[in-house]
């Protein structure tokens, strides 16, 4: 695949280049831009654009200079030019949609201490999931006194979204409670569930 | 980030009386020091002054006069002079092992700062990281000396770990650090992973390679936040683990956003261990 778009960035300090990859991205659906950056922050930074983007990103060192190959909307498959590894087939990111405290029907306790294994277990996952959005009783796993807080809390530190619905929050009266994450709208948490990701429900 | 001139004389204010508060002193006299462009209105300038005079007001200081220069950037800080007893002086160099280190402010001004320079920051974040930089370290200051401190220092350019690492090499000590106990700003998560990481918080983490040890699980973006340069950051306080609880409740009900981050350990090889 030939790039389509080509953006010079040098000489834009922080955070102009990740602002023009954003850009150029944002105006195809499908096809490649090919960024050159001419400093290490701009290459750390459109890098992790890309990567948390879901998009794959290729560096390549030119003279003083960095070229990033930043591919959009086809899975990218076989051999990255030049690394000689096998590329990394792009899965969508998951995001969980929790809205519940307890896991499946039945024992209140049973469900308590389901929720806190499917939480272990996705801790161990790598890379880990997008986002967890937390509705209903799911908002009180992220508030003071969860038995569910410390993996909430692993999962935030490496880098996972967790939002909580800000109704539910109210309703339950626990909004000064939340420990990890932060307070989200219905309009946030449709944004997800409608996004280029996989969605699994957890109730 | 700060377009209000009012807001920018407070935060900057705030930052320049830091250093007596982590001290453990009380800021007495301050001296203005400002550069300003010629093409602007001086109701900017009016309105700068107002916001450091209204937190120097505050923090129970007296701005005695300063020194004004015409530049092309609007720059604003102020030279604190503050009264502390010789015998009560909090330095970086005293934590002992077995204390537990407590973080008075959330981190992230700078992604915040970054991302609100790309609008992309939606304004409750940016609302967030102004008040934070806003608030004086008066408070904590005045709670930590009711107790069995035993170092701290305030959280600014270096970042968190630049500044923890200052202590424990000042003290002869290692830190453990917990990451997922650090307190974040709203956003700010979000915001590194969306690439709006300042320069700054590069060549902090750049200068700390090898000194701290960072396991796999904890992701590029926080990294980037425990080495994100702050403008008017919380204080760092080391202290006994016994008297923590009570300080940390006590703070709290102050509405200060205090919390326990780590613990310091007896001197490793290793400067800092995130955990």
């Amino acid at each position: 695949m030939s790039p389509t778009k080509n953006i010079d960035c040098r000489g834009l300090a922080c955070p102009q280049p990740v602002l023009q990859v954003k850009k150029a991205l944002d105006s195809i659906t499908e096809g490649a831009i090919e960024a050159i950056v001419d400093n290490d922050t701009a290459r750390e930074n459109v890098s992790a654009f890309a990567r948390n983007a879901g998009y794959s990103a290729e560096v390549k060192k030119e003279d003083q200079n960095y070229r990033i190959t930043i591919v959009k909307g086809t899975p990218v498959k076989g051999e990255e030019a030049g690394s000689g590894k096998p590329a990394r087939e792009e899965v969508a990111p998951l995001v969980y949609f929790i809205t519940s405290n307890i896991l499946g029907q039945g024992s209140p306790d049973l469900g308590q201490v389901l929720m806190k294994s499917l939480l272990v277990t996705i801790n161990e996952m790598n890379p880990p999931p997008l986002a967890l959005l937390l509705l209903n009783t799911g908002v009180m796993s992220a508030c003071e006194g969860s038995p569910v807080l410390e993996q909430l809390q692993s999962l935030y530190t490496r880098g996972t979204i967790i939002i909580a619905c800000g109704t539910c929050l109210d309703y339950y009266k626990i909004k000064e409670k939340l420990k990890v994450g932060r307070v989200g709208n219905m309009l946030e948490i449709n944004g997800y569930l409608v996004g280029e990701v996989k969605v699994i429900t957890v109730a | 980030m700060v377009d209000d001139p009012y807001l920018f004389g407070q935060i900057a204010a705030a930052n320049s009386l830091s250093d007596i508060y982590a001290m453990g002193g009380k800021p007495l006299l301050a001296l203005n020091i400002v550069c300003f462009p010629t093409c602007l209105p001086t109701e900017v300038l009016g309105e700068i002054l107002r916001g450091g005079a209204d937190k120097a007001t505050e923090a129970g200081a007296i701005i005695a006069g300063g020194h004004s220069i015409q530049d092309n950037e609007p720059k604003y800080g102020l030279a604190v002079t503050g009264l502390v007893d010789p015998r009560k002086v909090k330095s970086n160099a005293g934590a002992l092992p077995g204390d537990i280190l407590v973080l008075t402010k959330p981190l992230g001004t700078g992604i915040i700062n970054t991302a609100a320079k790309g609008e992309l920051a939606p304004e409750e974040y940016i609302k967030a990281a102004v008040e934070n930089m806003a608030a004086l370290n008066k408070g904590a200051a005045q709670l930590m000396a009711g107790y069995d401190v035993h170092a701290c220092t305030d959280i600014t350019g270096f970042g968190f770990l630049g500044h923890a690492a200052e202590m424990a090499r000042a003290s002869h000590v290692s830190l453990e650090i917990w990451a997922g106990s650090v307190p974040l700003l709203p956003g700010a998560m979000e915001m590194a992973a969306m690439g709006m990481i300042p320069a700054g918080a590069y060549s902090n983490r750049d200068f700390m390679t090898g000194q701290v040890r960072l396991p796999e699980k904890i992701s590029p973006e926080m990294t980037a936040i425990l080495h994100d340069p702050q403008t008017s950051g919380g204080l760092l306080i080391s202290i006994s683990e016994k008297a923590h609880q009570a300080l940390l409740e006590e703070m709290k009900g102050r509405g200060i956003p205090a919390a326990a981050v780590g613990r310091v350990m007896e001197k490793e090889e290793i400067l800092i261990d995130l955990t």
